[in-house]
């Protein structure tokens, strides 16, 4: 077998055994898929009506605040799910067995593509059922299909980016504890941008960073791809960003797996 | 008897060290193949780190190491393909079953489907665990965990094995299982890389021990090799008359008398010349003995004698297998 034939193979086992790990222990995807559902229900029937009406738009209501909310949330279940990428990781890191796969003549890198792969197919499960209660509760997106096949892209794009620095983050980690401590802090991204309310209603120091940092030109070029807003500057921003997270979280994550174990 | 096997474990001047403290200081292992060598020596010696070097998980920082032909500073991947490592913690998918750590392992060795599960169910049998075969291991005993471990590192047939302190912790019983199958795997013309803080253990398994101590191989040799390092042996004699041993303790200069138990301790390297001096000597003065026995000084004299401090006790041994646990 070639090499790139046995790195294929490998990482098929590899993520075969992370599919049987998630399967033996369903708690932990399943929380990680319900933060980003309560979060849509909260906001859509706690506050949609209130935040509907501060849009800006005359008639503003839940409905209108449903369209505005979904990109952001979609970005929230990539960043949830992440959490579970870096929380497995460190537990592969702190068991045995990584020092067993390692003394073994299987593919380097199959260990991370493996986990890669399978949180991948584990965030778009999350990222289909988050839509599919958004088309419940009325999501109604206009997209043609290129701006369908544009958008899908983007957010595969973006969590695939993320999830190659969840792997960092932990390979990183001290402990399996700690490891969603990083991650945690993303979930927390769309807050601090344009994924709840526009960022031109907060205060001159905050909307800088809303309007820069990561998930906002993301979020600004989903809403534009669905719902036909202004996207402006964002997709090239979006792709930039996608783009310096995903090669950083892969040379990172890279640069510590290859660093000796600790015993 | 191994002198003109070919070698499958060579390292010379192997050295590592982790910032100011240095962990090995230039050590030189040959391993016959098909024989077993056991690396003896306390916690810290730097038995693992020797062990992490010799099967590619760590670099070292000078020093060449060929094993089962392979180099490995060019051909590491050779000499994975040849080794097995089961390591002093468990190195086991701790969510997936024991069958499926097993055909995890055939998936990774590259065995077709058929094959691995061939494979999975014979180490299966071999290991006892087929009751066991469907649950994690999180139900196991520590014995059940180290015999899947075992197993694992079998799936891919390896020709060197590493097996780092196997039985730390283990019950007598299991301990002697591990032994068995070790023993198995010798007769089957595997090479045996262990080590093991047990003296007991390395003088039941090991063809050659080699006692490491603070980085430096200290002694090598047999068992029988080591003890006779050192002084501390005796021929014991044991009689049934008062005036025998009167007599007895008259002829041999420098022994030692017990009159309660009626015994007399001579001192003696335990070789077949001096047992048979005493012979002579008792022959020549008609003193009838009831019994006799030799005493060589076990491994512990040994380490003792070469280290400057006993061998590591039960005591901390039970520690490090609650660490274990806990983890």
């Amino acid at each position: 077998m070639s090499a790139l034939a046995l790195a294929a193979r490998d990482s098929r086992t590899m993520l075969r055994r992370n599919m049987r790990r998630w399967a033996r222990y369903p708690a932990m995807t399943v929380q990680l898929i319900a933060l980003p559902v309560i979060m849509l229900l909260m906001f859509a029937f706690v506050f949609g009506e209130t935040l509907g009406a501060g849009l800006g738009g005359a008639a503003g209501d839940r409905g209108d605040y449903i369209e505005y909310l979904v990109p952001g949330i979609l970005l929230m279940t990539v960043a949830a799910a992440i959490q579970g990428t870096a929380i497995s990781v460190a537990m592969d890191m702190h068991e045995g067995i990584i020092a067993r796969f390692r003394t073994m003549a299987i593919s380097r890198g199959a260990v991370l593509t493996g986990h890669v792969i399978g949180s991948f197919l584990q965030t778009l499960v999350g990222l289909a059922i988050v839509f599919g209660v958004a088309l419940l509760i009325g999501f109604r997106p206009d997209a043609n299909m290129a701006e369908w096949v544009a958008a899908v892209g983007l957010l595969c794009l973006f969590a695939i980016a993320l999830t190659w620095l969840a792997v960092a983050m932990g390979l990183q980690a001290k402990s399996v504890e700690t490891a969603s401590n990083t991650p945690t802090l993303l979930v927390l991204l769309p807050f601090l941008g344009s994924g709840f309310v526009p960022t031109d209603s907060m205060p001159a120091g905050l909307r800088w960073f809303a309007e820069y940092q990561p998930f906002s030109p993301v979020i600004e070029t989903l809403r534009g791809l669905l719902l036909g807003t202004e996207i402006g500057n964002n997709g090239v921003l979006a792709l930039g960003w996608t783009a310096v997270i995903g090669v950083l979280g892969y040379f990172w994550a890279l640069k510590l797996f290859r660093r000796p174990p600790v015993r | 008897m191994t002198l003109d096997r070919p070698t499958a474990i060579a390292a010379t001047g192997l050295r590592k060290s982790y910032g100011e403290q240095t962990v090995l200081d230039g050590i030189d292992i040959s391993v016959p193949e098909g024989t077993v060598f056991s690396l003896l020596g306390p916690n810290g010696a730097g038995k693992t780190t020797t062990v992490q070097i010799l099967s590619t998980l760590i670099e070292a920082d000078g020093g060449s190491v060929r094993v089962a032909g392979h180099d490995l500073a060019t051909d590491a991947d050779g000499i994975r393909g040849a080794i097995g490592v089961t390591g002093q913690f468990s190195a086991v998918d701790n969510l997936l079953t024991g069958e499926e750590n097993l055909l995890l392992m055939a998936d990774l060795n590259h065995l077709d489907r058929r094959e691995g599960r061939r494979r999975t169910a014979e180490l299966l049998e071999r290991f006892d665990l087929v009751d066991a075969a469907k649950k994690t291991p999180a139900l196991y005993s520590g014995g059940m965990r180290r015999k899947l471990d075992l197993a694992m590192t079998l799936v891919g047939d390896p020709k060197v094995i590493f097996l780092d302190e196997p039985t730390t912790g283990l019950d007598p019983r299991t301990r002697r299982i591990m032994w068995d199958a070790i023993r198995g795997l010798v007769a089957g013309g595997v090479t045996i890389f262990l080590t093991t803080q047990y003296l007991e253990e390395a003088d039941e398994l090991a063809d050659r021990i080699a006692l490491l101590d603070h980085g430096k191989i200290v002694a090598e040799g047999t068992s029988d090799e080591l003890k006779r390092l050192i002084p501390g042996g005796h021929i014991r004699l044991q009689f049934t008359d008062p005036a025998e041993l009167d007599q007895a303790a008259r002829t041999f200069a420098g022994s030692t008398r017990d009159d309660a138990a009626l015994a007399l301790q001579v001192p003696s390297d335990g070789d077949v010349d001096s047992l048979r001096a005493v012979l002579d000597h008792l022959d020549v003065a008609s003193i009838e003995v009831a019994s006799l026995t030799v005493h060589t000084p076990d491994l512990d004299d040994v380490f003792l004698a070469l280290t400057g401090r006993p061998a590591e006790s039960a005591a901390d041994a039970d520690d490090t297998q609650q660490k274990e646990t806990v983890r």
